[in-house]
């Protein structure tokens, strides 16, 4: 039961990859995003970029994520192509977690990229390259779910987009990618706190900037962690009642 | 016979709109069955909850042994579905999209070449394995949409107004391949709202209207049901004289113009037997005599009270 439920994940998985992601397009716009914004920022503000730096590994994994999966989820809705997944022998749960999976495998190439130009140019170092990986993996995959949960409730492409948009912009001025979340005015740092994002930039700085103790990042990648069984539950929820 | 559909109080309620209203039917193995009736009648909603895309209201169903409430994973696994629009994956080729169907069902990696070059083949499609679906033309999408339902071997195939949208030509050669998949044993849920087609393709036929079903039987026996009886029609020589057509009034309503006699009657070897006997005595030559059943069509109206127009006749085919 359980290996035919991680095959059809799977063979999902890989034709998402196929169909949809890694088409010419989508992958120089995956190399093209993070190199223009490593460029423009390096341009604006040469000071302090190494500070900025995780910040924006953090950002090409929130575009990266939400900007593609979305569209494939909702355009298989409308193109009843996502009706052949819910007829296959599967469960729900399978289904949306293949297409998560494809969304942070996305976002990962551009997040890994992302990280490569700050190690050449911004001179960021990863300290700790395990708990590196692991947060940014949790990150993506959080991200991701969300991203699912945003294109499971809503019916058009276009909904998707303006959807996401509620969730990006918060995250990207509230959870310490450009401003550090302890220097945000009270009543607002409480929505930081409410967001993933939030924890995945603490982390990411724990282990590039700063040597963040072990304890913090656990705290981190366990809030993470909740975020994702929490996208992924309200997302499953969002489905099944769309079959209602 | 065995029973591999067996539908008890089938419900579906949407926001007070009662789509399926408490039906009930059984579907034998092996056999075409036709659930023939207009759009909006609950056609689409039937099969959906049969296959798991949407869950009854009430009632439930057991499709190839198993209770669609409890373990639709397992009817998942032993039936194939042709939704009303082609949905496989524009951005593979056929032969992809067939490969990628066969990994969802789980059917054995050494098995899958194989399977897939049969059904490419039956389908009149192996010199389309490489085109990629969305370039292909209507009816040549639905043939890979029904082999893809195939690739796993299926029990039951559901087909959901498989001719819909197309011409004339591309629904002929879809009819055969139905026919086809019959002859092989695979039982076949076919929707319609083509009254010819249901009558040419299905062993049973249900009618379903506005959510119930009126009647389920053979085609036959459903024209049967009929009380509009059969017509007996000749053409004479001459106009018969009076004495003629007293003589056969007794045997049903008889119209009469010029020289075209038709008898309604319930008895048409007696009718038949007695215009011939009469016309001879009256030295009248018979040119030309047929008789004519009610079709599907008058039973239907009959049945449902909804004007044959309303349903979509084979000639308004392309007007979609
Ligand atoms: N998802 C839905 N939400 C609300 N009403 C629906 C939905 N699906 C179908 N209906 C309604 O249910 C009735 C039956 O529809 P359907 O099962 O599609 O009929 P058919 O396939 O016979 O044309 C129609 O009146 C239709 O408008
Ligand atoms: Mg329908």
């Amino acid at each position: 039961m359980l290996m035919d439920e991680l095959r059809g994940i799977y063979y999902i998985l890989m034709k998402d990859l196929k169909a949809y992601y890694f088409k010419p397009p989508n992958i120089s716009w995956g190399i093209l995003f993070p190199l223009v914004l490593a460029l423009a920022f390096s341009l604006r503000n040469p000071e302090g970029l190494i500070e900025l730096a995780p910040g924006l590994v953090a950002m090409a994994a929130v575009f990266g994520t939400t900007s593609m999966e979305a569209i494939v989820i909702t355009f298989e809705r409308r193109t009843g192509a996502l009706e052949r997944l819910l007829l296959a022998p599967l469960s729900t749960h399978s289904i949306l977690f293949a297409k998560v999976l494809g969304g942070a495998m996305f976002g990962g190439m551009i997040s890994m990229a992302m990280t490569a130009l700050a190690v050449i140019f911004f001179k960021m170092r990863v300290t700790n390259p395990l708990l590196f990986s692991i947060t940014l993996c949790l990150t993506l995959l959080t991200l991701s779910a969300l991203g699912a949960l945003v294109a499971v409730s809503v019916k058009e492409v276009f909904e998707a987009q303006t959807l996401s948009n509620y969730f990006r912009f918060p995250m990207i001025f509230l959870s310490g990618v450009f401003i550090p979340v302890q220097s945000i005015p009270l009543p607002l740092r409480f929505v930081s706190y409410l967001l993933p994002l939030t924890y995945s930039v603490d982390a990411l700085k724990g282990v590039t900037l700063h040597q963040t103790s072990i304890g913090w990042l656990m705290l981190d990648t366990a809030v993470l962690t909740l975020f994702f069984f929490g996208f992924m539950y309200a997302s499953n929820a969002m489905l099944k009642r769309s079959l209602k | 016979m065995e029973k591999v559909i067996a539908a008890r109080n089938l419900t579906k309620e949407y926001d007070g709109l009662l789509a399926v209203d408490h039906v009930s039917f059984e579907v034998n193995r092996g056999e075409v069955f036709g659930f023939l009736g207009p759009n909006g009648a609950g056609k689409t909603s039937t099969i959906r909850m049969l296959v798991g895309l949407t869950e009854p209201s009430e009632g439930s169903a057991l499709v190839a042994g198993y209770d669609i409430r409890k373990e639709i994973v397992e009817v998942k696994r032993r039936v194939g579905v042709v939704t009303e629009t082609s949905n496989l994956y524009d951005e593979l080729t056929a032969g992809e999209n067939l490969l990628f169907a066969s990994q969802l069902y789980n059917v054995p990696r050494n098995e899958r070449p194989t399977r897939i070059k049969e059904l490419l083949e039956r389908f009149h499609l192996t010199d389309r394995r490489d085109t990629k679906f969305g370039k292909l033309s209507r009816g040549l999408k639905r043939r890979v949409v029904i082999a893809a339902a195939l690739v796993h071997r299926p029990e039951i195939i559901f087909m959901d107004e498989p001719t819909t949208g197309l011409d004339v030509v591309s629904a002929r050669s879809l009819r055969k391949y139905i026919e086809e998949l019959q002859k092989e044993g695979t039982t076949v849920f076919l929707t319609t709202h083509y009254i010819e087609e249901a009558d040419q393709l299905a062993d049973r036929i249900a009618l379903i209207v506005k959510g119930n079903i009126v009647t389920v039987d053979t085609p036959e026996r459903i024209k049967d049901k009929v009380k509009g009886t059969p017509i007996v029609e000749a053409i004479l020589s001459r106009e018969p004289n009076k004495l003629m057509i007293k003589n056969l009034g007794e045997l049903g309503s008889v119209d009469l113009d010029e020289r075209r006699i038709s008898i309604t009657t319930g008895n048409v070897m007696v009718a038949l037997e007695s215009l011939i006997h009469l016309a001879k005595q009256e030295g009248l030559e018979v040119q030309h005599i047929q008789t004519q059943r009610p079709s599907l069509e008058d039973a239907f109206v009959e049945l449902t009270g909804i004007s044959a127009e309303s349903m979509m006749s084979e000639k308004s085919r392309g007007r979609r």
